[in-house]
């Protein structure tokens, strides 16, 4: 195993409660540059809240988090872009009301000398971008709203890379989508792969994530249930872990694993 | 390489399907909803024409109903952005009141004690300080909504009450007049316009910005290989813009100074009264210049700068905004605050044009404000409006108004009619909307 190196990203022993109900406990993950990291666990598993620590929507309780072995401070979005951590949300957030262009530079515009948006070089970068994506859009004037599922998605992924993305974290990230576009997606983490990204992709559904990702990680009620390579173990296994708790033989068992009697 | 020309040969063919008024609009890139509105008011203002039997459309008129208009016009131009951004602001006329009432007793009590009456300084830091007031009010209403998150119906309920009962007490209810004579030419009138030659100049100066301004997109677009507007497109804009800026001078200054005024400038002048009258031009009167310009300044902001884009991202999906790492909490007070300043302007236009500051200044302009923004399509879901829409709104209300006046229809009626045409106006609206999609 890839052991040796330095993680990418490490969380070490998170925690964090919403009033009472602890969300994520205990929890530990990690992620190598040009690994696919599957995260799953079932709705309310806390994955979708142990990631969110790690864009920085939510502030941790207990635990620390380590970027390239060093411990990073995330309290904010804008922390966490700091140390290349970009995020593509399951609700996609992109702001409907505004074109694809002013999707993608979002927060960080583009300006020209005098301090205005320069609408131009944001809109010339943008079609560069997608067409890398997606080489049929052309639909650079209109709302985000009148695109197509897929059309969005590939707007919430150009926004994530088109800033050199490190690490990309992507929730249910074909849950909106066809077919044909769930398949382009796959492509596209290949590719991203390739270029180094570490990609942390959250799921409740095993068939989605199965065959791209280099490792599983399973939660469930809020803790780790274990961590496996995905050649080393089955899908029906993964689901026993999913579903039960039961850590396979080939897999590290976590916090969270059936203690077996 | 073969999917772009596919594609292109599409769009082609698309174009050439579409029948020639279609294709007129996705040239021009003109937006049907503001021409819309435009026609709304076309017709609005040949009916009262017709109603009045030739009384609506004189130059007095006209010039009369864009002074009228200007002081909710440049509170409109601010209520968008908040309407835009989801929330509401119900304490614009109130504001407005204090605002001034401050300026009031400023220029007519306190500055001329230290400066002497009518010292040329008076009216300056007069609007400044009102401009000071309304920005810290704005910035303590948003800071209640952005920071304690209290509804911005609430706050500014709130504050429709204290602003105007702190209105009282500054002079415990008395009206404070006469204004100075330099701040008076913001109200327009006789002496706040700015006469036929000033005025051609403005309007010049309008057209080469026009024209400037589509052939510096031209030039954008073009840098970066973009599909162009056919050039018939450009030739067609440039015109039609210049054509409605000078015929607007024109309209203005064909409405000359009132017989005994003008009387009394003669004689003043030692100019010898010719027969048939002196006929000097009013030109644009000083609060629409005022006006225009905010609502100039104010598209800029809107769509020229960072804070702009991040409102109208912030209407659209306020999530997403935050977790594009944009400060929104800020971004909320700053909306607040540039409310608070149009407030104080629009309050020394009407304060300048009443002569004096009074208890009741303002009150109702809330309500006519935001019917102003939401005829002009500002849309109360958010994420959705234009500042000319609502100058244009604010336009038709006040032609609804005057018209009605002149048609000496009861005061009652008049606002069972503006009531009756606002929630149309919406639900016509919500119809193009649902069309749209």
């Amino acid at each position: 195993m890839s052991d040796q190196r330095t993680p990418l990203v490490e969380m070490k022993n998170i925690s964090i409660s919403f009033g009472g109900i602890h969300a994520v406990d205990n929890a530990s993950i990690d992620l190598h540059p040009g690994e696919v990291v599957a995260l799953l666990g079932h709705n309310g598993a806390g994955k979708s809240t142990l990631i969110k620590i790690l864009s920085g929507a939510y502030r941790r309780d207990a635990g620390e988090i380590l970027i390239n072995g060093e411990p990073a401070e995330i309290n904010n979005p804008r922390d966490a872009k700091k140390y290349g951590i970009e995020t593509i949300y399951q609700t996609l957030a992109v702001a409907d009301n505004v074109d694809a262009a002013a999707n993608l530079y979002l927060g960080r515009e583009l300006r020209t000398p005098w301090g205005t948006l320069d609408d131009v070089a944001m809109e010339a970068k943008a079609r560069e971008v997608m067409g890398r994506l997606n080489p049929n859009f052309q639909r650079f004037k209109e709302p985000v709203k009148a695109l197509s599922g897929g059309q969005r998605q590939s707007v919430a992924i150009a926004r994530a890379i088109l800033f050199d993305a490190r690490i990309l974290i992507m929730d249910e990230p074909t849950a909106a989508l066809g077919p044909q576009e769930t398949a382009q997606v796959g492509e596209l983490i290949k590719q991203l792969k390739k270029e180094g990204i570490g990609i942390f992709l959250i799921s409740h559904d095993i068939h989605d994530v199965f065959d791209l990702a280099d490792r599983v990680s399973v939660m469930k009620n809020g803790q780790v249930v274990g961590h496996a390579r995905t050649e080393d173990v089955t899908k029906d296994e993964v689901l026993g872990m999913i579903i039960l708790g039961k850590c396979p033989p080939k897999a590290i068992p976590g916090p969270g694993a059936m203690q077996t009697a | 390489m073969a999917d772009i020309t596919h594609a292109n040969q599409a769009n082609r063919a698309r174009n050439a399907d579409e029948n020639p008024i279609r294709r007129f609009f996705r040239a021009t890139e003109i937006d049907t909803r503001l021409l819309g509105m435009v026609g709304a008011l076309v017709i609005i203002w040949l009916g009262f024409q017709f109603l009045t039997g030739g009384l609506f459309l004189t130059p007095r008129n006209l010039w009369n109903l864009t002074v009228q208009t200007s002081s909710v016009a440049v509170m409109a131009t601010g209520m968008v952005l908040i309407i835009v951004t989801r929330n509401i602001d119900l304490s614009v006329g109130s504001v407005l009141g204090f605002c001034g009432m401050i300026m009031g007793v400023m220029q007519a009590k306190i500055l001329p004690q230290y400066l002497g009456l009518e010292h040329p300084a008076i009216w300056i830091i007069t609007l400044t300080s009102g401009v000071l007031v309304g920005a810290a009010i704005g910035a303590l209403q948003g800071s209640i909504i952005a920071f304690l998150n209290v509804p911005a119906f609430i706050v500014t309920l709130g504050g429709l009450l204290v602003w105007r009962g702190a209105t009282w007490f500054v002079t415990s209810g008395q009206t404070v007049a006469p204004m100075n004579s330099t701040f008076r030419l913001m109200g327009g009138g006789t002496e706040g316009s700015i006469g036929a030659t000033a005025s051609w100049i403005v309007g010049i100066v309008a057209c080469v910005a026009i024209v400037g301004a589509i052939l510096n997109s031209r030039k954008q677009r073009k840098r970066f290989g973009f599909p162009l507007r056919p050039v018939w497109a450009e030739y067609f804009l440039s015109v039609l813009g210049c054509v409605l800026v000078l015929g607007a001078v024109a309209i203005a200054n064909a409405y000359f100074w009132p017989i005994n005024i003008a009387r009394r400038y003669a004689d003043a002048n030692g100019i010898a009264w010719p027969e048939g009258g002196l006929q000097i031009s009013h030109g644009i009167a000083i609060p629409v210049l005022i006006a225009i310009a905010v609502g100039i300044v104010m598209t800029f902001i809107a769509t020229r700068l960072r804070f702009g884009r991040y409102v109208f991202a912030l209407g659209g999906n306020p999530e997403a905004a935050e977790l594009a790492g944009i400060k929104t909490r800020w971004v909320t007070v700053k909306i607040f605050m540039l409310m608070g300043v149009l407030c104080a302007i629009a309050a020394a236009i009407s304060t300048a044009r009443l002569n004096a500051a009074t208890n009741a200044q303002g009150e109702l302009d809330e309500l006519y404000t935001i019917a102003a923004a939401v005829i002009g399509g500002t849309s109360l879901a958010g994420g959705v409006g234009t500042i000319a829409g609502a100058m244009i709104g604010a336009l038709v209300m006040q032609s609804l108004q005057s018209g009605m006046v002149l048609l000496g229809i009861d005061s009652p009626f008049q606002r069972i009619v503006v009531g009756v045409v606002l929630v149309v106006a919406v639900w016509l609206d919500t119809v193009y909307r649902a069309r749209a999609k």
